[in-house]
């Protein structure tokens, strides 16, 4: 985690505890959604929560399911269930990936740095995937200077290093 | 940067978030054991190439993961439309203005 002094600290870079993350794919939202007990979004970039559960829709078809990482058992339970009666694929990849948080008023600069996409109209509360230094990432926008950054396992080190890079050039008024 | 239309996402994004697959519009033979060879090797290698407006295919890899296909000039590397993989041929002469 980078260290810096409040006054500097123009953008954070937090690493987030492990969450469930279920990688579902079907072609009937309607159905899974009932089961799933949250409404799936069915405008590409859209997020829907229940609880602490939320949905991003990440294709026509795809979405990525996020839960607190107790939730991982009853989750298995309810795709498990649905997959008797719908033609779904629900594959676990809570350990695939690696979700940091940047935050602080900087944070749009910071992405910058990276992402070739116009974050600045991504609106609070939807996501995208994208890409940040040709390595895939999921990003969501939690607030006006708050995203949380999805990545694989294997490239995360990379992306952090590039990060805390770009972060110390932001400090220092680069 | 080039920004492509991505008709899934319904949003104008970076070249960056795609990857080009090739001419549009080629189907595969319904029954490849009755072509010849010439015909097999149409199918398989021979394109248009043409100088001016083509109808190819874009995979937005990393977004949507959705192929599409795009009416592009060939010379001013302007795209004229995309739309969804499955939809019909756009017509030339509307999206030129009668110019080709």
């Amino acid at each position: 985690m980078t260290v810096m002094t409040a006054s500097f600290a123009a953008a954070t870079i937090t690493e987030l505890p492990p969450s469930a993350r279920f990688s579902l794919r079907t072609t009937d939202p309607i159905a899974a959604s009932a089961s799933l007990g949250l409404e799936l979004p069915t405008k590409v970039g859209a997020r829907a929560a229940a609880g602490a559960r939320t949905a991003l829709c990440l294709g026509p078809d795809e979405w990525l399911i996020e839960a607190p990482e107790a939730e991982t058992p009853a989750l298995i339970a309810t795709f498990s269930n649905l997959e008797a009666r719908l033609p779904l694929s629900a594959v676990e990849v809570s350990d695939r990936e690696i979700t940091l948080a940047l935050s602080g008023p900087a944070v749009l600069d910071l992405l910058a740095t990276g992402c070739p996409r116009d974050l600045a109209k991504l609106a609070v509360g939807s996501g995208c995937r994208t890409l940040f230094d040709t390595v895939q990432v999921v990003l969501t926008r939690e607030a006006e200077d708050r995203f949380h950054l999805t990545v694989w396992r294997s490239f995360a080190p990379h992306l952090r290093a590039l990060l805390d890079i770009a972060a110390r050039e932001l400090a220092a008024g680069l | 940067m080039l920004l492509i239309r991505c008709p899934y996402c319904e949003q104008d994004l970076p070249e960056l978030e795609f990857a080009y697959a090739g001419e549009a519009h080629i189907a595969r033979p319904q029954d490849p054991s009755q072509l010849t060879d010439e015909e097999w090797r149409d199918f398989l290698f021979i394109r248009s190439n043409p100088r001016g407006v083509h109808f190819e295919r874009w995979r937005h890899v990393n977004g949507c993961a959705r192929f599409f296909n795009a009416a592009r000039e060939t010379v001013s590397d302007r795209f004229l439309c995309t739309y969804k993989a499955g939809e019909a041929r756009r017509d030339i002469s509307a999206l030129t203005g009668g110019a080709e």
